[in-house]
């Protein structure tokens, strides 16, 4: 089927090209970042985990948010979503592409990144998150591929793709869990610190992932002739207007929980967050953005005329996964490590190489997700 | 069915077939490598040993930062630690840091003088449950089941820094770049480090192993005690039971070895 | 098979470009290293296996010490000659091999391997010679 991607017009090679011109501006910078050391970026001894561990966590959930399309289809039987599954399975797999490509970039050593399974620990949720991010890239390979090359040759999917749907189904779940308790695991990060990250890193995923399919499918309706359908259309804006209802709602009782209770530990990464801590303020802008982001994407998405509207749903969308990257991408990462164990303010600031490689990094994640949508959709038209 | 069958009945011929070259080939080989079996590799014999090394930091004994001088220093030239202008590089095996930010939620409102402007010493806590061991992807960071320290182990470290996300005392470093240009001075009997790993007090288990206690207790001149918290005779466990200790967020059940005199 | 003549023409290409280290350096085979033994190392005759085995086997024989030294602390090494030697390719091979240039070097260079080891580890002969 690879060769449905060859073929293409001229505004498709060129936007192919485009990325790879950002894939090796960022390749280059990060041969520049191999040789110096991850001094080039912004991340300290205070903050030592920044840009690239935020994007990370954000595109697992994205990588999540794909369950939403599989699982109303193959358990519900929801026959309407049969059209765009393949968009969500191949979506995950690019996410998935970008999140390992995310832990590389972020490691000192990379050279030695086999040292994981060489020396297995089963005490480390970074082994597990390793484990459980190849699994479900592999799933959806095995799972998207095999389901559209029966679609093509007009038959049934194999019988043997069935139970590993199934297990894709709550893997997609594990994804994201294992990757919140990368965080909420450990003493002394109040901020992290919260039986909730699992559950509202999930509610974040399934609005961010499903609005970025929404706005995917709008472009490859007026791109190509393949039409994803209004009805799946509207059917994933509500599920996104759930899931941004609910990811509020978590951070709401998050913030109860810290506030109400008064115990300073947990109030300081809040405070800085919104409204400084120590003068240092950089981040409030962002994170006040952020919440009026969602509340925006709430309105929009809950009530029925804007969602019904196609080009308001489209700006719906995008303010939901800009709301939910900063809220993930930035405040998540630098809030956790800010103010230090020593209740020192330093504050983290990406710094330009920095932000590149993070670029080529979604430039690389886009050239795969064009290429397999390129097919997924060759393959629709073919059948329509 | 047949002929599937036989495929499968030969396929576990060859696979056995190649599972015994193994045994076979250490057999013969055997003889080359016969004086393999007598090296050894042993601990010296000055070495000090515990079951838990442990510290206790008189801290009435230190009144200012140039009281803490000789120690840091004596450390970081034994360690080959660098100094980076650069604040976001700084590497730290030993400092000093203020009461409210070693013990932070224990600042008392109307903090006795004495303690507010004396300083304190940081270090690894080389806590009895580290939680950056838990946390390390492939035991590059591990406790020494002999006696107890938190060590790295620079040559397996990825450098994914999940440990220093998970120290609740901010005790480990990261080299974002090479170090080396950055030591004022080499000390030729200990490694510099490489960029792209952690590192951290290491409770200067290379001089136990000669038998020398750790370079900030000798230079402390006794304001520093060093000792098996197991041992109940220990210099460490008198202090304890006659002072009254405290040690950093106690309440997480690291189990901190590093204990304060306040 | 309308392709057979890209597909040959690609094959071909494929074969002068992966032998090209072969015919580029035909009768030019660098002359193997001579090391060179510093007075020490001359007058101790044995290292602390045999010349053959340390020829051989140095790196597994250094990454052992690696593993005793750093996770267990273990520093002493009992020669199967009963000598004893502190475990330290800085304080103890160097010690003795203290031209690194002239041995280490040289054969690492010759066999193409650069081991990373003297990224951490000092080169304390660099005074010495």
């Amino acid at each position: 089927m690879l060769e449905l991607a060859l073929k293409g017009t001229k505004r498709y090679y060129g936007w192919m090209t485009f990325l790879v011109v950002i894939i090796g501006i960022g390749f280059l910078i990060y041969l520049k970042q191999l040789d110096f050391g991850l001094g080039i970026t912004g991340m300290s001894r205070d903050v030592s985990w920044g840009f690239y561990i935020a994007n990370f966590t954000f595109l697992v959930g994205v990588a999540a948010g794909g369950v939403m399309v599989v699982l109303p289809y193959y358990l519900h039987d929801y026959k309407a979503f049969g059209r765009v599954t393949i968009l969500g399975e191949f979506l995950a797999i690019a996410s998935v592409v970008m999140c390992l490509l995310f832990i590389i970039v972020d490691l000192g050593q990379p050279m030695r990144i086999f040292n994981v399974w060489i020396y297995p620990t089963f005490h480390s949720v970074l082994f597990w998150d390793t484990i459980v991010l190849n699994g479900y890239l592999f799933l959806n390979l095995i799972i998207g591929w095999n389901v559209l090359e029966a679609e093509r040759n007009n038959v049934h999917y194999q019988a043997w793709l069935k139970p590993l749907i199934y297990l894709s189904i709550p893997w997609a779940v594990s994804i994201h869990t294992v990757t919140a308790y990368l965080f909420c695991g450990l003493p002394g990060r109040g901020f992290w610190l919260t039986a909730i990250l699992a559950p509202r890193f999930l509610a974040s995923a399934f609005a961010a992932g499903p609005s970025l399919l929404i706005l995917l499918c709008l472009i490859i309706r007026r791109v190509t002739n393949f039409d994803p359908g209004r009805e799946q259309i509207q059917s994933l804006a509500k599920i996104v207007a759930y899931a941004i209802c609910i990811n509020v709602f978590f951070f709401l009782c998050e913030v109860f929980v810290v506030f109400y209770s008064n115990i300073p530990e947990h109030m300081d990464h809040l405070k800085y967050l919104f409204v400084g801590l120590h003068g240092k303020t950089a981040y409030v802008p962002w994170m006040w953005a952020s919440f009026s982001l969602m509340a925006v994407g709430i309105i929009l998405t809950v009530t029925p005329i804007t969602r019904k509207n196609e080009g308001v749903l489209a700006v719906a969308c995008t303010v939901i996964f800009l709301g939910t990257w900063i809220d993930k991408g930035l405040g998540m990462i630098a809030g956790g490590f800010t103010p230090s164990p020593l209740h020192h303010v330093n504050e983290y600031i990406p710094t330009l190489p920095e932000i590149v490689i993070a670029l080529a990094v979604w430039a690389t994640g886009f050239f795969i997700l064009t290429v397999l949508f390129k097919i997924a959709v060759g393959v629709k038209e073919e059948v329509q | 069915m047949d002929s599937s069958r036989r495929r499968v009945l030969q396929l576990f011929g060859i696979s056995s077939l190649a599972l015994m070259t193994r045994p076979v080939y250490n057999a013969l080989a055997t003889e080359k490598h016969a004086q393999k079996a007598k090296e050894q590799m042993i601990r010296g014999d000055k070495a000090l040993t515990a079951k838990q090394w442990a510290m206790v930091i008189d801290t009435r004994q230190f009144e200012s930062a140039e009281d803490m001088e000789p120690l840091i220093e004596a450390c970081n030239k034994i360690h080959n630690i660098p100094h980076f202008e650069n604040q976001r590089h700084e590497i730290k095996w030993l400092w000093e840091d203020h009461y409210h930010n070693v013990f932070p939620g224990k600042g008392a409102r109307f903090l006795s003088e004495a303690v507010e402007s004396r300083p304190f010493l940081v270090l690894c806590n080389h806590c009895e449950n580290p939680p950056c061991v838990r946390a390390c992807p492939t035991q590059a960071t591990f406790k020494r089941a002999s006696d107890g320290i938190v060590l790295m182990d620079f040559h397996r470290c990825i450098g994914c820094r999940f440990c220093m996300a998970a120290c609740p005392f901010g005790a480990r470093s990261f080299n974002w770049r090479d170090p080396r240009p950055f030591i004022k001075e080499t000390d030729p009997k200990f490694p510099t480090r490489t960029k792209g790993v952690v590192e951290k007090c290491n409770f200067c288990a290379e001089r136990l192993a000669e038998g020398k206690l750790p370079a900030c207790v000798e230079a402390a001149e006794g304001k520093l005690a060093f000792g098996d918290l197991y041992d109940p005779d220990s210099e460490v466990r008198e202090l304890i039971k006659t002072n009254y200790t405290i040690r950093r967020k106690q309440e997480l059940g690291t189990e901190p070895c590093v204990y304060y005199i306040v | 098979m309308k392709d057979k003549k890209l597909i040959v023409t690609g094959v071909i290409i494929f074969l002068i470009i992966a032998t090209f280290p072969f015919w580029y350096n035909r009768g030019k085979a660098a002359p193997m290293p001579e090391l060179e033994l510093t007075a020490k190392a001359k007058a101790a005759k044995v290292c602390v296996r045999s010349t053959e085995y340390m020829r051989a086997d140095h790196m597994q024989l250094l990454d052992k010490w690696r593993e005793k030294v750093v996770r267990e602390g273990d520093r002493i090494y009992v020669s199967p000659s009963g000598k004893q030697y502190n475990m330290s390719l800085s304080n103890t091979c160097l010690d003795c091999h203290s031209n690194k240039a002239q041995f280490c070097d040289r054969c690492h260079d010759y066999a193409s391997v650069r081991p990373y080891c003297w990224d951490c580890h000092l080169d304390n002969s660099k005074e010495k010679t």
